[in-house]
């Protein structure tokens, strides 16, 4: 081992040393742009380098192309393909597919449409006000303050799918804990289901989706915080400015950035969240309760996968209007 | 001359301000330095434990109950009675039939996280050291990547695999994990390759080390920390990949977790001690795998981000 190494070692320093050598060459500049940019200039320069780059990038470029904008493609392709029930391509479909995905009988879609903008609305919203909190106060130093913070990890480690089943037991409507909790508090008549009337578990699904969002968004803000300077909150106390003004034009401003990181990841995520609505709202088949993601799934087994494509095209635009209009509104990366 | 005296008294009414006396400094200090009130730290503190943990004891306790007790209208508060730790045991022979299903997001996600390691350390080390053609195109490709989710794309992912049947459908779903977190790994892996002076690939380079030598012999060793949050992370998503495996695995028996189980808690499931089981068992190791990076949780993550 060590002695094959000190042979490597002599060999490529007597190449480092000597004229540059056709292997050496073959292999790429060794030192990195400053002496890629210095041995060779204009394309052909830059044309080895990109082949000394190939075979540490070609990897990841494959896999996506091959599995991310491939499939994206070919979801767009379909979507103005017509499929037969059983699924065989019988020609082009024009506009037809978007058209059926909008208009199709006994989808309340306007309603849909409605509450996906809730949805994203109040889940990112809520799930932004209640981080805030969180970080400060995780932010802060006591004892136990690890602890605290793992138990805050946990519905991130955990998957959506098994965190929903179980709220979904836990609001069954005879045996579910907190259907009885909620009951004896007065908060829940005796014969409400909650997760059986589509807009009670549409409500539900979104206090399910706050929960598995607070984590990564608390996480988020809390590194954020770590960019505040003690040394300004001081001379700022030192000023005479209270708590309340010291947040707001102090800490709220430096924590700008991470704001916008999290709002923008949580609207992506919470925009496409399927396992939460698809396990809490048991009402089955098309209903008032459904955002257009699970939608989508539920025309791809009904309709096939020319309208579900379509589908999938409106809905991700519709997220990068909603992104949009976050971004114009918000200003998230506006200096103060 | 006035004004160095005048200076001292001053923090002290704003710090009886905040504090709320204005006889003496309070015992907990003044401004950002005052340590919280110990009683609203603890009331906080339990609260949030409590409100974050109780679905998941909930879980943890319903695995330990019979059937009967799991259903008894009104649900009982207390604990179970028992409790009945055989449900670990009897559930593998169960209706809730969970072994393929954990078999399944097993293998699915050690081959994501190794296809993962594979390619994204060398794609990260790259672009963190070397400067070429082409580089912010790859760039803008991994945050394109990085937006989109198996879900937006489930469809086609769904053409795209239609005839991958049996097996084949696992390694399809690998290699859907392994490319939709291939990105934040590769942003989260450079942030740390480029945190490491390039002196020291320098020196090793002057030693005579070739680039795939100075990755694995003198980088990997120093930014491990980082492959390791990177690795957890993965893992974990792959492991609660729920919408592609919905679509791409047709076979019953072959689905993951995630796509089987609920297929039992349905309008007339009653084994939920079975199906809390199974939970318990897939929840438990990867949020103790998380707690592991819960360090690096707060500027990891974002380190990768915001560069």
């Amino acid at each position: 081992m060590c002695s094959s190494r000190s042979r490597l070692k002599r060999r490529r320093v007597a190449e480092l040393t000597a004229a540059p050598t056709p292997s050496a060459i073959a292999a790429g500049d060794q030192s990195g742009d400053t002496g890629g940019g210095a041995r060779g200039s204009g394309s052909g320069g830059g044309l080895r380098r990109l082949a000394a780059a190939a075979p540490w990038l070609l990897p990841a470029v494959i896999l996506i192309a091959g599995v991310v904008l491939y499939p994206a493609y070919l979801m767009i392709y379909n979507a103005f393909r017509k499929y037969s029930k059983y699924g065989f391509d019988q020609g082009a479909a024009g506009w037809d597919n978007f058209k059926l995905a909008l208009t199709f009988p006994g989808v309340p879609i306007g309603r849909i449409l409605i509450n996906t903008v809730v949805w994203v609305v109040v889940v990112v919203a809520g799930t932004l006000l209640i981080s805030l909190a969180l970080a400060q106060f995780l932010n802060k130093t006591f004892r136990g303050r690890k602890l605290v913070r793992l138990a805050v990890i946990v519905p991130w480690a955990a998957s959506v799918v098994m965190t929903s089943s179980i709220f979904l037991n836990a609001l069954n409507p005879n045996y579910g804990l907190a259907t009885r909790l909620l009951r004896s508090i007065g908060l829940l008549g005796q014969d409400t289901a909650l997760t059986q009337q589509p807009m009670t578990a549409f409500w539900v699904a979104v206090v399910v989706a706050i929960f598995v969002s607070l984590p990564f968004t608390t996480y988020t803000l809390l590194a954020g915080l770590q960019a505040v300077p003690h040394d300004v909150l001081e001379a700022a106390h030192v000023d005479g400015a209270g708590s309340a003004a010291i947040y707001r034009r102090i800490v709220l401003p430096i924590l700008r950035p991470a704001i916008a990181v999290a709002a923008l990841v949580n609207i992506i995520n919470v925009f496409n969240s399927l396992p939460i609505l698809q396990i809490l709202n048991q009402t089955a088949g098309y209903n008032e309760g459904l955002t257009t993601t699970p939608l989508v799934f539920l025309y791809k087994n009904n309709l096939g996968p020319g309208v579900s494509s379509a589908l999938s095209v409106i809905n991700f635009g519709f997220c990068l209007v909603i992104i949009a209009i976050y971004l114009i509104v918000v200003k998230p990366t506006k200096q103060q | 001359m006035t004004t160095t005296t005048d200076q001292v008294p001053e923090p002290a009414p704003a710090g009886s301000q905040a504090t709320g006396g204005n006889a003496k400094p309070s015992a907990r200090g003044i401004g950002p330095n005052r340590r919280p009130n110990p009683i609203g730290i603890i009331i906080g503190a339990v609260l949030i434990v409590v409100v974050f943990i109780a679905p998941y004891i909930v879980m943890l306790l319903g695995s330990l109950k019979t059937q009967a007790e799991i259903t008894k209208v009104p649900p009982p508060f207390g604990l179970p009675t028992g409790p009945h730790f055989s449900n670990y045991v009897d559930v593998w022979s169960s209706s809730v039939k969970p072994l393929n299903g954990l078999i399944a997001t097993a293998v699915i996600s050690v081959g994501a996280t190794l296809l993962v390691l594979l390619i994204a350390t060398p794609a990260a080390y790259y672009l963190a050291r070397f400067r070429f053609p082409g580089r912010m195109a790859f760039l803008f490709l991994v945050l394109i990547t990085q937006m989109l989710q198996p879900t937006v794309l489930a469809i086609g992912l769904f053409k795209e695999f239609l005839n991958w049947n049996g097996y084949l459908s696992w390694v399809a779903l690998i290699l859907v994990n392994g490319a939709f977190n291939l990105a934040f790994a590769i942003w989260i892996m450079q942030a740390f390759f480029a945190s490491v002076p390039k002196d020291i690939d320098e020196a090793a380079v002057v030693d005579g080390a070739g680039k795939f030598q100075v990755l694995t012999k003198i980088s990997l060793p120093l930014v491990w920390p980082g492959i390791v949050t990177a690795i957890v992370f993965v893992f974990v998503n792959s492991w609660n990949e729920y919408a592609a495996a919905s679509v791409m695995v047709r076979d019953n028996n072959l689905q993951p977790l995630t796509v089987s189980l609920p297929k039992f808690f349905g309008f007339y499931t009653q084994d939920w001690q079975y199906v809390f089981t199974v939970t318990t068992v897939a929840i438990v190791p990867v949020v103790i795998l998380f707690g592991f990076i819960e360090k690096r949780l707060i500027g990891g993550l974002t380190a990768g981000a915001v560069k």
